[in-house]
């Protein structure tokens, strides 16, 4: 099979406009997967399949990743002037200071494809697709049409990453319940505070299970307290 | 009324049978618990080796599996019970008729199991119907679900038909339906049934 920077040039020489990023994996099996821009996705994606030399006509597996907002604090060495009193006189003085400033590197979620070539006998050709954010632009063409193994796992991955798969066929909820609003496999996800019995509870349980006791017992007492009022 | 041990032997001996319509009603329960088809998860695995000719449930008369709610007298919850799937479980016994009766098998059924900390399981299906019999295990060896069965056998056996404590079906008080979970925005609403469940006193 081509290596990754084959296909990455033969990609790139079929697409015209086609960005393609190779992500390296530096584990000893050295899958390294080739990340797209979403708008030449279907394009590329028609290609790997009919391509002669690829051939890619079984999608084997598709997952989501999620990278949250990540804050960067960096020093920078920031020059600027400060009046100052020196020897009894006031004078502008240029002064160089290191600051501390944060930046919020906004996350984005990804979809992974893992594609194999039965005919050929040959894969996987991992790509990767990436949002713009984790908010509100989580669109990404669906590559259902290529493959029609993705539809289910599409929709497995809007249900648990919340990415939305334009021009799939029916993306619908697929493990949880319609009308679940949020996505579980995404790292800021709350689960629901139902930590009233636990009775072997340890580390993080022990900690949610206690946190869930003393509210309850806040609440008992403020109830309390109001009805001694009236 | 309970017949006298001895003297029913001594009866026996002379040709005379004595019973009370209580007993023989309860045999003739006990001796014939048809449970309901369905399995949940890989416990339904061992639940399908019991009814098997090595485990063979049918020495209990509980081998004939009735794939509708309305012919069925048992129900085993063989496995995990998703909160999704919590409210079809709960209105499928709702459908059964009374006597009914509930055998939660698994760790997941009794309690969530290994996922019990997971986002889309229930933590134990007794939060929302009576259990009459738990059995722990991941999964309970065929035997564990006979025991169960056994267990239930008992259970049944002892009922009085009148007064305190009498199966469901002779106390016109009963409540006979019990509220479907209604899966909500971020869980199951209500989380439990209070009348069913009540979060037990942890002793530390």
């Amino acid at each position: 099979m081509k290596t990754v920077e084959e296909i990455k040039a033969a990609i790139e020489a079929a697409v015209p406009g086609a960005a393609v990023e190779i992500v390296p994996n530096p584990s000893p099996s050295g899958q390294h997967s080739l990340r797209i821009a979403p708008v030449h996705a279907f394009a590329v994606a028609k290609f790997l399949r009919d391509d002669e030399d690829l051939k890619l006509d079984f999608l084997s597996n598709v997952t989501g990743v999620d990278w949250p907002d990540k804050e960067i604090s960096e020093k920078v060495k920031v020059t600027r002037t400060v009046t100052k009193t020196v020897a009894g006189v006031e004078q502008a003085v240029e002064e160089t200071v290191e600051e501390t400033r944060k930046r919020v590197e906004p996350g984005c979620l990804e979809a992974v494809y893992h594609l194999f070539s039965v005919e050929k006998k040959h894969g996987p050709v991992i790509i990767r697709m990436r949002t713009v954010n984790r908010s509100d632009l989580v669109y990404m063409p669906s590559l259902t049409p290529v493959w029609r193994s993705a539809e289910f796992q599409e929709r497995e991955v809007w249900d648990l990453y919340g990415i939305i798969f334009t021009g799939h066929p029916d993306l619908r909820r697929l493990l949880m319940w319609q009308g679940f609003k949020d996505h579980p496999m995404r790292r800021d996800y709350v689960e629901p505070d139902d930590f009233e019995y636990e009775p072997t509870a340890h580390d993080q349980v022990l900690a949610r299970a206690r946190a869930h006791r003393a509210a309850k017992q806040n609440a008992a007492a403020g109830q309390e307290g109001t009805g001694a009022g009236q | 009324m309970a017949v006298d041990e001895q003297l029913k032997i001594e009866l026996g001996k002379q040709g005379v049978f004595v019973t009370t319509i209580q007993d023989l009603y309860n045999w003739g329960r006990r001796n014939s618990v048809w449970p309901m088809q369905f399995g949940l998860a890989c416990c339904a695995i061992e639940m399908i080796a019991t009814t098997m000719a090595r485990y063979d449930l049918a020495r209990f008369g509980a081998e004939v599996f009735r794939p509708s709610p309305r012919q069925a007298d048992m129900m085993i919850i063989s496995g995990t019970v998703t909160k999704k799937m919590a409210p079809q479980v709960v209105r499928l016994y709702n459908q059964m008729a009374e006597p009914r009766y509930v055998i939660a098998m698994g760790a997941c059924a009794i309690s969530g199991g290994p996922f019990k900390q997971g986002y889309n399981v229930l933590k134990g299906i007794d939060r929302y119907i009576p259990v009459d019999v738990h059995i722990p295990g991941c999964p309970p060896r065929p035997e564990a679900l006979i025991q169960a069965f056994m267990t239930l056998q008992k259970k049944i056996e002892a009922q009085p038909l009148t007064g305190e404590g009498r199966p469901r079906h002779l106390d016109a008080e009963a409540q006979g339906e019990f509220p479907v979970p209604h899966p909500g925005e971020h869980d199951l609403e209500p989380t439990s049934n209070p009348g069913v469940w009540t979060v037990p006193v942890i002793i530390q």
